[in-house]
C-alpha cells in the first residue's frame, strides 16, 4: 500500500484520495487541502460538499445547445432578448463565458463537448456535430458562427464542419485568427501573421 | 562533465498533451535526440509566445533547459508552419497519420536521423501538389525500413523460393511475402494458421519499388485507385500487427474518405 499515507487516520487518507484524483492536485497539494479543511469551520466544509453534491445533481447539458444548465433548456436557448438567427459554435461550456464575458454576442450556442482529434481518436461521432446538424435543418438560422479554438483539432473541426453545413446554404463564419490584444510582433509565429495581414481591414 | 543546462535542436511537434492549468506537454521528434518529450508553460494562454511556433505539425528551432524530469522549452522559432497542411482537412490528416506513425514506432531518446527527414520530406511533398495516396504509402514502407520491420518482398519467407510474377500473398506475423504453395499448406496446416492477404503482381512491383528507391523516382509512378486501395490494404494490416493496436487517425481517414468521394470539396 501507499506508505506516505499509512500514519494518519482512514478519513483523512480517504479525502486526501478524493483530492488526488482532481486535475491538477498532486500528492502534497491534497495533502495541504485536506488539513485546511480540517481546522476550517464545520460550516465551510459543508458548504463546499453541498457545492459539490449540487453542482451533480442540479446540472444536466440543455436539449437544445448542449450547454451546461440547471434547467433545460438553458436560459440563453430560453431568452426573447437574444437573436435566433445566429448560432456560435464552441468546443466547451467555458467557452460561452469567455464569448459571454465581451457582451458584444447576442445570438445562441451550440456546445460541441471536444473537437476532432485524429490521434487521439476523436471523430466526428464522438463530439455532438449530429445533433447540431438535426439543429439547423429546417431552422430559420441564417448565420452560423465557427468558433472552434485556433489551434490543429479545431481548424480540422471548422474544416469538417464547413464541408457539412456548406451544402445547406447557410452563411457560415469564422471567427478572426490574427493578433492577440496586448502582444509584440516579433513574437508572432508565420501562421498567425499570415492570417492576420489576409484578414486585415480598413482602418 | 555534466551536459549544458541549455540545449537547442531542431523539432517537429508531433502530439501535445494538456498538463496544469496552461502548460502542454509536448513530443517532439527532432533529428539527433529521436524523440523527446518536454513542458511547454503557459502555451495554452493567448498572450503566449512560444503557442504558435509549437503547434502540431510545425518545423521550428526550440531552446530546451533541463529539467530534473522533462526539459522546459525555454524559446522557439518557426522554421516552416507548413500553413498548407493546416488549411485543408485532408492534408492535416494525412500528416496527422504520418506524425502517430512517428510517435507509435519509436521510443524516446532514440537516434535515427533518417526517419527525420524522411518525416520532414513527407510533409514537404503533401503540401505539394500530387498523389498524397502515394506519398503515405512511401512513407509508410520507407518508415518500416527505418525502424527495423523492412518486409521480404523478393523471397518467400517459408520457403526462401524467389517469387514468381503469379498472386502471392503477404503474412504480417511473417513480416514478408508468401508464395502460393507456402500460403496453401500454412492454411491447411490447421491450428492457429497465420492471417495473410493476397496481393497482385503489380501489387508487389509497386511494393518493391516503394521500399527501394528514391522518392523521385517513386513519384512518376501513376497508381489506379484499385491499386492503391490494394497497398493500403497490406500496409495497414502490417502495421496495425506490429502496433498490436489500431493506428486511430487512420479510422479517421477513412471516415474522411467515405463522407467526401470527391476529391474536389
Amino acid at each position: 500500500m501507499n506508505e506516505g499515507l499509512a500514519p494518519t487516520t482512514e478519513a483523512i487518507n480517504k479525502l486526501i484520495q478524493e483530492f488526488n484524483r482532481l486535475p491538477g492536485i498532486g500528492p502534497k497539494s491534497a495533502q495541504r487541502l485536506t488539513y485546511y479543511l480540517l481546522r476550517a469551520p464545520e460550516e465551510q466544509a459543508r458548504l463546499l460538499a453541498e457545492a459539490i453534491l449540487s453542482v451533480k445533481q442540479k446540472i444536466t447539458l440543455c436539449s437544445i445547445c448542449f450547454n451546461v444548465t440547471e434547467s433545460d433548456p438553458c436560459l440563453i436557448c430560453r431568452s426573447n432578448q437574444r437573436d435566433w438567427s445566429k448560432i456560435c459554435i464552441v468546443e466547451q461550456p467555458q467557452d460561452i463565458l469567455a464569448l459571454e464575458h465581451t457582451r458584444i454576442y447576442d445570438g445562441l450556442y451550440h456546445v460541441l463537448h471536444g473537437a476532432i482529434s485524429p490521434t487521439e481518436g476523436v471523430g466526428a461521432d464522438d463530439i455532438r456535430i449530429k445533433e447540431l446538424l438535426k439543429r439547423l435543418q429546417g431552422s430559420s438560422i441564417d448565420e452560423v458562427i465557427l468558433a472552434t479554438n485556433p489551434n490543429l483539432e479545431g481548424e480540422a473541426t471548422a474544416m469538417y464542419l464547413n464541408k457539412l453545413i456548406l451544402p445547406l446554404g447557410i452563411r457560415l463564419t469564422r471567427l478572426a485568427r490574427g493578433l492577440p490584444f496586448g502582444t509584440e510582433l516579433e513574437y508572432a509565429d508565420d501562421v498567425t501573421l499570415t492570417r492576420a495581414i489576409e484578414g486585415r481591414q480598413e482602418f | 562533465m555534466s551536459k549544458p543546462r541549455n540545449h537547442q535542436t531542431e523539432a517537429i511537434v508531433i502530439k501535445k498533451t494538456k498538463l496544469g492549468e496552461a502548460d502542454r506537454i509536448l513530443t517532439l521528434y527532432t533529428p539527433h535526440l529521436g524523440k523527446i518529450q518536454a513542458v511547454a508553460k503557459g502555451i495554452r494562454r493567448p498572450r503566449s509566445k512560444l503557442a504558435g511556433h509549437l503547434e502540431l505539425l510545425t518545423h521550428s528551432q526550440v531552446s530546451l533547459a533541463r529539467g530534473r524530469n522533462l526539459d522546459t522549452i525555454i524559446g522557439s522559432q518557426t522554421i516552416n508552419s507548413f500553413l498548407p497542411l493546416k488549411s485543408d482537412l485532408q492534408l492535416t490528416s494525412y500528416a496527422l497519420y504520418t506524425t502517430e506513425l512517428i510517435n507509435q514506432f519509436n521510443a524516446d531518446h532514440i537516434e535515427n536521423y533518417p526517419l527525420f527527414q524522411l518525416l520532414l520530406d513527407t510533409m514537404h511533398r503533401l503540401c505539394q501538389a500530387g498523389d498524397n495516396e502515394l506519398v503515405l504509402r512511401y512513407f509508410e514502407i520507407q518508415l518500416l525500413n527505418q525502424v527495423g520491420y523492412r518486409p521480404q518482398l523478393h523471397h518467400c519467407v517459408s520457403c526462401r523460393s524467389t517469387l514468381e510474377p503469379i498472386i502471392n500473398s503477404f503474412c504480417p506475423s511473417a513480416g514478408g511475402m508468401l508464395c502460393p504453395s507456402c500460403c496453401q499448406s500454412l492454411a491447411s496446416g490447421g491450428q492457429s494458421q497465420p492471417l495473410t492477404y493476397s496481393l497482385s503482381v503489380n501489387g508487389l512491383k509497386v511494393l518493391r519499388l516503394l521500399q527501394n528507391s528514391a522518392y523521385n523516382t517513386v513519384s512518376r509512378l501513376r497508381l489506379t485507385s484499385e491499386l492503391s486501395r490494394e497497398l493500403e490494404g497490406v500496409t495497414r494490416h502490417y502495421i496495425r500487427y506490429l502496433l498490436e493496436r489500431e493506428v486511430k487517425s487512420a479510422a479517421w481517414l477513412n471516415t474522411l474518405n467515405r463522407f467526401a468521394p470527391n476529391p474536389n470539396i
